[in-house]
């Protein structure tokens, strides 16, 4: 993008600014990826405690420590197939709009 | 000529404030898009995870949070549906 009075050296950005620009983007988005990986963990404790550990005992029995380990995959499993069927769905919709 | 200087220092200050703003929405909608699908995940997994976990899923729970998410905005589509009609009919009679 150049400045309204063409390309003048004024209007470029001075490349330490460029680099700041990215680490800011890049920080934002690792930031994003914790808040996403939190929210998916605190989800899996909530649900695989709620279908796993229905009488808790004294510990957790190995027969619970199993399931829980299946429930984690599972989970993660269902987060994936959530995902790509909402978005595949969420395109889908945005072509049929943009086409109409 | 002043209004020229002025100009040039103030629109690497604008182009910069339109960036952010681009960044900021397209932030927003990814936000906004994690947020849904992690909604749904919690909802779909209520409603079609009945067995116990085991090491892959039972027969038809996979389909059917497939078609969890796929109904769950069919709804939403036909809510909105409804209340247009509702409104244009109200509009009509008065």
């Amino acid at each position: 993008m150049s400045g309204f009075f063409g390309s003048s050296s004024s209007s470029a950005p001075p490349p330490e600014m460029a680099s700041r620009k990215q680490a800011f983007i890049d920080s934002y988005r690792q930031e994003m990826a914790l808040t996403n990986a939190q929210e998916l963990m605190n989800k899996c404790n909530e649900k695989c405690f709620a279908k796993c550990v229905t009488k808790p005992g004294s510990s957790l029995s190995s027969s619970e420590q199993s399931c829980l380990s299946n429930c984690l995959q599972r989970y993660m499993e269902a987060f994936n197939i959530v995902s790509r069927t909402y978005v595949a769905r969420v395109q889908k919709e945005r072509l049929s709009d943009t086409t109409s | 000529m002043a209004d020229q200087f002025d100009e040039a220092t103030r629109q690497p200050h604008r182009d910069a404030q339109k960036e952010l703003a681009n960044f900021v929405q397209t932030e927003q909608a990814q936000a906004h898009l994690t947020s849904q699908i992690h909604m749904l995940t919690s909802m779909c997994w209520d409603k079609c995870i009945t067995s116990s976990p085991s090491t892959r899923f039972a027969r038809g729970e996979e389909s059917c949070l497939a078609n969890c998410v796929e109904r769950f905005l069919d709804t939403s589509l036909h809510m909105v549906k409804q209340i247009q009609e509702e409104r244009d009919r109200s509009q009509l009679s008065r």
